[in-house]
């Protein structure tokens, strides 16, 4: 069985069709792998009993038609699954059992796909490092202190463990691509509007997206198309026909129109960073396309506009977290003010509260224009950047990240300079277009490094095509001794 | 700008979070770092650049006006930390 370590997702659901191994077996080697890695607390919670009945129950009625067929899949804990524990990583959800299913965990089960439990990740999704969760941090498979990435920390360890064969997370400002890139794996965030947000716990409504991470870019591809799709129950989902990713993944890149952007070369960048970047730069000309240098001038700006719009947002919806409908309640209080401050107070961790005061700061009376107006303005001078550059380029090629993974502890005390790790991923969000983060090396410690492929909104296709060319040239080699068990 | 120790207050009251009061100054330092880093806005002209609040570029649509579920009573109480029969119970509102 040690060979099921190496599968893909696709290798895992061909050999499930072809019934060289059950849907039980399949479950039964995760849950063992996920038992032997408690260090790596990847999982908030697990619930292996339904699993197990999922699998013998599909093992049952033999049903092929999904695209998961009988695969178990882990998600990261802010999308909410019926009848099991849902917490975002928060103390105020830590006992909140939702009634309800979110739309994209629904297309996963209704594509054949079985819950294997729900990842860790930082508090609402807020974090760079995984380092915010109340339920502790997710270490990196790749080194003992070594932060996986945020949010979805909890998502790109577990997969790059082989503790799920391939997983979902959320993306507000690079909470899929950061980890994966720190991880050695594949993450996309996808249009704003492709995947429904219903059901997910609300960070940034305006920027949150669900999207695939993924061991390889077919398994992408493929995961993408299970979990996309109009849903009526959220406003901004897109009304269009779904795409058949996988089956039109087509590593012939000749001739496409690759923009690199001369800001994305920031200051104090690692060597080996601006080193990777000329490698994809060359396999891309290789493989026939055209190299185009751009510009996308308001890129600085992309971080603190950000970090007014994501916490203005933050800040409206956490208001719902009252303790009195749902969630934790404090027990302190003389009156109802007080018990809403204590609920709140004792269920927010520090990042969670920084971030709903400076929402709550910058949307109050006497700021709101000089702030949120400010940075509204701004988002549509970063999305103009875009929109200009798609005239000319088929898509735009930059790192993931300005840094591998860094240390737990390294950056936990200066809120800025954790901010600062998602300063290439940010502007993707406030955009609203695609980006994918694929592995393209090592650092000189053997730490894993992404390169990141951005299009117009809905060009989907087109990034995930040029990734499959990429990742063919790349050949990413990574495996464990699996220290952790 | 900056923001006072008295104004983390007065805004955490808004927010309706309670606070240590040995927590107030660091925050007051860490929300005045952020305040700091989001002004290097102030360096661009947007005067005549109109806000962006999002990305779908439509009009929201109305949906028919019709019930969808009902019901689910015993489902919307289910996750609440203090109920009774038909109600969510909080501490006492009116003296």
């Amino acid at each position: 069985m040690s060979d099921l370590n190496k599968s893909t997702l696709l290798e895992i659901i061909n050999l499930i069709k072809l019934k060289k191994i059950s849907s039980l077996e399949i479950t039964n080697h995760f849950i063992k792998n996920i038992e032997k890695s408690k260090n790596l607390n990847c999982f908030i919670t697990t619930c292996f009993e339904k699993t197990i009945k999922s699998a013998k129950d599909f093992d049952a009625k033999k049903d092929f038609s999904g695209l998961l067929s009988g695969v178990p899949l882990a998600v990261k804990d802010l999308f909410c699954t019926k009848n099991t524990k849902t917490t975002a990583g928060s103390k105020i959800l830590s006992n909140f059992i939702p009634t309800y299913e979110s739309t994209v965990t629904d297309n996963l089960w209704s594509e054949g796909a079985i819950l294997l439990g729900k990842l860790n990740c930082d508090e609402f999704a807020m974090g760079s490092s995984n380092e915010t969760s109340f339920f502790g941090n997710t270490i990196n498979p790749v080194g003992k202190n070594l932060v996986p990435g945020g949010s979805s920390g909890g998502s790109a360890s577990a997969l790059a463990a082989n503790l799920t064969p391939a997983t979902i997370g959320t993306d507000t400002g690079g909470s899929i691509r950061q980890p994966a890139s720190f991880t050695g794996t594949v993450g996309l965030k996808p249009t704003y509007g492709l995947c429904s947000r219903w059901g997910i716990v609300a960070f940034a409504s305006s920027l949150d997206q669900a999207g695939p991470m993924t061991k390889n870019v077919e398994d992408c591809a493929l995961l993408l198309e299970a979990m996309s799709g109009y849903d009526e129950k959220d406003s901004t989902s897109i009304n269009k026909k779904k795409e058949n990713y996988s089956k039109n993944l087509n590593p012939k890149i000749n001739g496409l129109k690759i923009g690199i952007p001369k800001e994305y070369r920031v200051e104090n960048m690692p060597k080996e960073i601006d080193g990777l970047w000329k490698k994809g730069i060359d396999i891309l000309k290789n493989s026939g396309a055209k190299i185009i240098d751009i510009s996308l001038p308001h890129t600085k700006y992309a971080l603190p506009t950000y970090y007014i719009v994501a916490p203005a947002e933050a800040s409206s919806n956490l208001a719902r977290y009252d303790g009195i409908k749902f969630g934790y309640r404090s027990i302190k209080g003389k009156n109802l003010i007080e018990m809403y401050e204590n609920t709140r107070g004792e269920g927010f961790g520090d990042e969670v509260k920084r971030r709903v005061l400076i929402g709550t700061y910058v949307l109050s009376s006497g700021y709101y224009d000089a702030y949120y107006l400010k940075a509204q303005k701004v988002r549509r001078l970063i999305k103009n950047d875009f929109d200009k550059c798609f005239k000319g380029v088929d898509a735009i090629l930059t790192p993931s990240t300005p840094s591998s993974a860094f240390k737990i502890g390294e950056k936990s005390n200066d809120p800025i300079s954790m901010y600062l790790n998602d300063i290439f991923t940010v502007p993707v969000n406030l955009a609203g277009i695609p980006a994918i983060s694929i592995p393209a090396g090592h650092d000189s410690k053997g730490y894993p490094l992404g390169l990141q492929l951005i299009s117009k909104a809905l060009d989907e296709q087109k990034i995930l095509n040029l990734a499959f060319a990429m990742e063919k040239s790349i050949d990413f080699k990574q495996s464990f001794n699996r220290w952790w068990e | 700008m900056s923001i006072e120790k008295n104004q983390v207050k007065k805004v955490a009251k808004l927010s309706r979070i309670s606070l240590d009061e040995n927590k107030v100054e660091s925050l007051s330092k860490d929300l005045n770092s952020i305040i700091n880093f989001v002004e290097q806005l102030n360096k661009l002209d947007t005067k005549d650049t109109k806000p962006l609040s999002s990305v779908i570029d439509k009009t929201l649509e109305p949906r028919n006006d019709k019930v969808n579920d009902g019901k689910i009573k015993d489902e919307i109480l289910k996750n609440s930390p203090d109920k009774n029969e038909d109600f969510f119970i909080v501490p006492k509102v009116i003296e």
